[in-house]
């Protein structure tokens, strides 16, 4: 029996099409697909080209040989890698900076508030091409204003981007994100009634005292979130790439440009979908954590 | 103008029976209130009417048509929102002007209508206001407009009057009487507020638990509830209820509790049907029939003075009895009533409704069942 | 006294430490502000003298530069589009109509997209877009930005849409108006915030963005800018620094106004929640 609704079934179904049709092509089956590839020997020139061969696991096999597991420039290096960058740039960088920030945000000055604010956020935003580029001029050896500044304060000059390659994706990851943790556990802090740190405050309070016992505790359930979704940008971002290109000497080669080399100047599709699966599967693991932390939410858990 | 019928309806949301067998005729021309308490489905039972929601079994009739499955764009209604539903992308004119802009009427001749439909309900000079930058009032009177703009063969109300305050909810109450009476507009008037339903009503269905319990005029519906539910319901205070016991001897009617006392009453039928000779009833006695008792009064009920209450033109005596129940007496004086710790109330014994053990009420002998 | 001195300090104290991390996210950007204006500027940071537009003309003298911002422009406008009409209808009748399971298939779309990233998808993207002989085209950009950003601009609007009483497209209806019009009249408009907030997250995304056009377009004349912008070195790979630097600016300057433009229309926080 038809019953009275504001868009019938047919005309939802048609209003869904365009959108299911752009994600199942460009979403879904890419989703499918690398997992087939990545059984696959396929290339982009030859003959494995146009008429891959099967390949069973020998491309994961590749991946995990114990041999050159932990060679620099091989899958486990870049992977330890990985790790090693999103904790420090993510976890421990942007997450605890931007908390750092949106706390003492709350008591400073109002100019002093939005200059912090804007300039953080304008390296959230601007294109990241333009900020790999003022991060190469900032770090240059001859003229970078960072040389500049240490000059001034009677440090020596270092060559950043030779010396401490890994350093400075990890400081320049950190820099670029912080604004999005910022802004978050800014609104979560906001969302907080006043009274609570008005009462603390009556009673003696010191500002450490309110972070632990009322404002931490409370935005928890946003700590949680944040956590995951930065580790989840980081662990997947591609902008190093224009900064260092990997190098020197694959030092900086976190696994999305791993991916790239592998498929895109070795031209070893099969390994680098290999590659690509691994890192699907890891997202996976974060992006279920997250959906599962949402929903709990969600339904008046307390997170 | 049409009558609508309601022919065994019920509306169930999956499991949930939110509205359950209703047969129910209003007539071309009335103004129908459902009145009920939060939840009991009169929200539900108005959106059948207008289509928003289809029945789950039943048949639905406007005038004669079979409006059942029928879309709400084609049943000829008009629908005023709790929420107003002000379009807030668009000003009062356009607001108010919506309806005839979906007949195709041209732009002119609908603005021309809006502001003359706007003019007698004071908002015409509103007209390029958005609908965030007028009162509650005012937004209340433009979707009242917007109601009234076209031709409809029945009016809907879904509590429009909720969202004002006190003194205006008054105020447009008064009006929604006067344009009832000047329009004659078969109405479905949804609340919960029973001293709206008895003021704008021809007809009030009282309802609860998706079921009607009693559908008949306000004056009825005051002076004999169907129901302990419906006299709980309706007046304000609502009427005072006390369990006796009830003996029929010597061809009357003897009432029984701790500290009241009613005098012998003759045997109703009704009372006959379901005493045989002795069991529980229900006594009831509305708030504004009682007075506090000076001696000789046929019928009195003592208890401790509970509160006083001063509001004016009347006041409200409350006596709380040892079973924790009480009772409130609306007496009309300008005086201040002094009162002892102990106080006596006293009523006529016309004035006295009985209910049986389920609720039901016992009718007089001779009242309109 | 002790605890108003206490708050006293600890105010300057935060001061001085949000000026410090101030400073360290200002430092790579001041040079920015300087270089495109200084027609001798180089890597290190010095005040042009005199301030000067010579870096402007040249940019906008070099066809291959314009070409860029256009291409930018085309592809971020045509993916915008498909995401925002797309992520339009499709919200609205997760919300709206009665299709089962509603709630799971916006999950379920949101947990592919977070998966199913750029970097780890670069290589069947590519054999797809391959596959059907759309390499190196830009419509190959804006379908593949498309797809990817359809789920979250669903999710986003599906919870805008949701938080619209549905008495507005009720009252319409009830006054005459079909599911079509009701739409179009009524709850277009009411979702439009929501529509503006999701375009302009879309076209920000795809403007900034490096890897999908690197991979998918191999002539120069259809590269966007965030790729065109690899021109301006010279053989040797060192930058021609004036002309990168005032091609920054150029090419960020739309993201600074819509920056602009949606906290002046949404206050500050709003764009915290959605760039991904
Ligand atoms: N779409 C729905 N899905 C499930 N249950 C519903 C739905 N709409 C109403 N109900 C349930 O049906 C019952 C009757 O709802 P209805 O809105 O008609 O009540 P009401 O009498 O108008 O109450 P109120 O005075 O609070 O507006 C309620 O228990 C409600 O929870
Ligand atoms: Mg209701």
């Amino acid at each position: 029996m038809k019953s009275f609704s504001l868009l019938s079934r047919g005309t939802g179904a048609a209003f869904l099409a365009p959108a299911g049709l752009l994600i199942g092509a460009f979403v879904i089956a890419p989703f499918f697909w690398v997992i087939f590839v990545s059984f696959t020997n396929r290339s982009l020139l030859g003959r494995t080209a146009v008429d891959p061969d099967f390949v069973g696991l020998a491309n994961y096999f590749s991946l995990f040989d114990a041999a050159t597991f932990f060679t620099r420039g091989e899958f486990g290096s870049s992977l330890i890698l990985t790790i090693q960058f999103v904790l420090l740039s993510a976890v421990v960088g942007q997450a605890a900076l931007g908390m750092l920030l949106a706390w003492m945000l709350r008591s400073v000055p109002r100019s002093l508030k939005h200059l912090t604010e804007t300039v953080a956020i304008g390296a959230w935003i601007l294109p990241e091409v333009v900020i790999a580029f003022a991060w190469f001029a900032f770090l240059d050896y001859e003229n970078g204003t960072l040389n500049m500044i240490m000059e001034a304060l009677r440090f020596p000059r270092g060559d950043w981007l030779l010396s401490f390659p890994f350093w400075a994706i990890v400081v320049f990851n950190t820099w670029r994100g912080t604004a999005f943790s910022m802004m978050l556990f800014n609104s979560a802090f906001s969302s907080i009634p006043p009274s609570y740190f008005q009462a603390a405050d009556v009673a003696g309070a010191s500002s450490w005292q309110k972070f632990r016992d009322i404002g931490f505790p409370l935005i928890r359930g946003h700590v949680v979130t944040d956590l995951i979704l930065i580790t989840m940008w980081s662990f997947n971002v591609f902008t190093p790439f224009l900064l260092t290109s990997g190098g020197p000497s694959y030092r900086t080669e976190i696994l999305p440009i791993y991916t790239y080399r592998i498929a895109f100047r070795d031209f070893d599709f099969g390994k680098g979908a290999a590659v690509g699966v691994v890192v699907m599967l890891i997202n996976l693991i974060f992006a279920l954590f997250y959906l599962w932390v949402m929903r709990r939410r969600a339904k008046g858990v307390a997170a | 103008m049409a009558s609508i019928r309601f022919k065994g309806i019920t509306k169930k949301f999956g499991e949930f029976v939110a509205v359950s067998d209703l047969d129910l005729e209003m007539n071309d021309g009335e103004f129908v209130c459902l009145l009920g308490p939060s939840g009991c489905g009169k929200t539900t039972t108005l959106r059948m009417i207008a289509g928003l929601e289809t029945p789950t079994s039943g048949q639905l009739l406007i005038g004669d048509r079979d409006v059942t499955f029928l879309h709400p764009k084609d049943r000829k209604i008009s629908m005023v929102f709790q929420d107003y539903a002000l379009y807030p992308h668009m000003n009062l004119a356009d607001n108010i002007a919506y309806p005839l802009k979906v007949r195709g009427e041209a732009e002119a001749k609908r603005h021309a209508r809006a502001r003359e439909v706007a003019d007698v309900l004071k908002i015409g000079h509103l007209m390029e206001r958005m609908p965030s930058q007028i009162s509650g009032g005012q937004q209340q009177r433009t979707s009242l407009a917007r109601a009234l703009v076209y031709p409809s063969e029945v009016y809907l109300f879904d509590e429009p009057l909720s969202n004002l305050d006190a003194k205006l909810r008054l105020e447009a109450r008064g009006f929604l009487n006067h344009l009832q009476r000047d329009m004659g507009m078969t109405a479905v008037y949804v609340t919960h507020d029973q001293a709206e339903a008895m003021a704008l009503a021809t007809r009030v269905a009282v309802m609860d638990a998706g079921k009607v319990v009693q559908y008949a005029p306000p004056m009825e519906v005051y002076r004999r509830p169907a129901t302990t539910f419906v006299a709980n319901f309706v007046g304000s205070p609502p009427m005072n209820l006390l369990p006796v016991e009830a003996t029929i001897a010597d061809g009357a009617l003897q009432l029984k509790a701790d500290r009241v006392s009613v005098a012998p009453l003759p045997v109703s039928r009704s009372a006959a049907a379901a005493l045989k000779n002795n069991g529980k009833l229900t006594l009831g006695v509305r708030p504004e029939h009682l007075s506090i008792a000076r001696g000789g009064e046929a019928n009195t009920v003592s208890g401790q003075l509970f509160a006083n209450e001063n509001m004016g033109p009347e006041k409200l005596v409350t006596l709380e009895r040892d079973d924790a129940a009480r009772f409130t007496a609306r007496i009309f004086t300008d005086d201040v009533i002094a009162l002892d710790a102990t106080v006596t109330l006293g009523f006529s014994s016309e004035h006295i409704h009985l209910f049986d053990p389920a609720g039901a009420r016992l009718p007089m002998d001779g009242e309109p069942v | 006294m002790r605890s108003y001195l206490g708050l006293y300090f600890t105010r300057i104290g935060f001061s001085v430490a949000t000026a410090l991390i101030g400073v360290f996210f200002a430092l790579p950007l001041v040079w920015f502000i300087f270089a495109p204006f200084n027609p001798r500027a180089e890597l290190g940071l010095s005040i042009p003298e005199p301030f000067s537009l010579a870096n402007f003309e040249a940019v906008f003298q070099n066809g291959f530069a314009m070409r860029g911002l256009w291409n930018s422009l085309v592809q971020s406008v045509g993916g915008v589009i498909l995401v925002g009409a797309g992520a339009t209808l499709a919200s609205y009748a997760l919300s709206r109509s009665p299709i089962p399971g509603k709630s799971v298939i916006t999950y379920i779309l949101l947990l592919f997209s977070s998966v199913v990233s750029g970097s780890a998808a670069m290589v069947p993207i590519f054999l797809i877009i391959n596959g059907i002989g759309l390499i190196d085209t830009q419509i190959a950009v804006i379908l593949v930005f498309a797809g990817g950003l359809l789920p979250t601009a669903m999710f986003i609007l599906r919870d805008f849409i949701d938080s619209i009483p549905k008495s507005y497209e009720e009252s319409a209806m009830v006054a005459g108006a079909s599911p079509v019009q009701a739409f179009f009249d009524v709850a277009l408009p009411v979702i439009r915030p929501g529509i503006v907030v999701v375009v302009v997250w879309a076209f920000v995304s795809i403007w900034g963005s490096f890897l999908i056009p690197f991979i998918l377009l191999r002539s120069s004349e259809k590269m966007p800018a965030s790729v065109a912008i690899y021109s301006f070195y010279s053989e040797a790979g060192t930058p021609i620094v004036t002309l990168l630097a005032a091609y920054s600016l150029l090419y960020s300057l739309p993201v600074v106004i819509l920056y602009l433009f949606v906290s002046w229309k949404f206050g500050f926080r709003f764009f915290g929640g959605i760039k991904a």
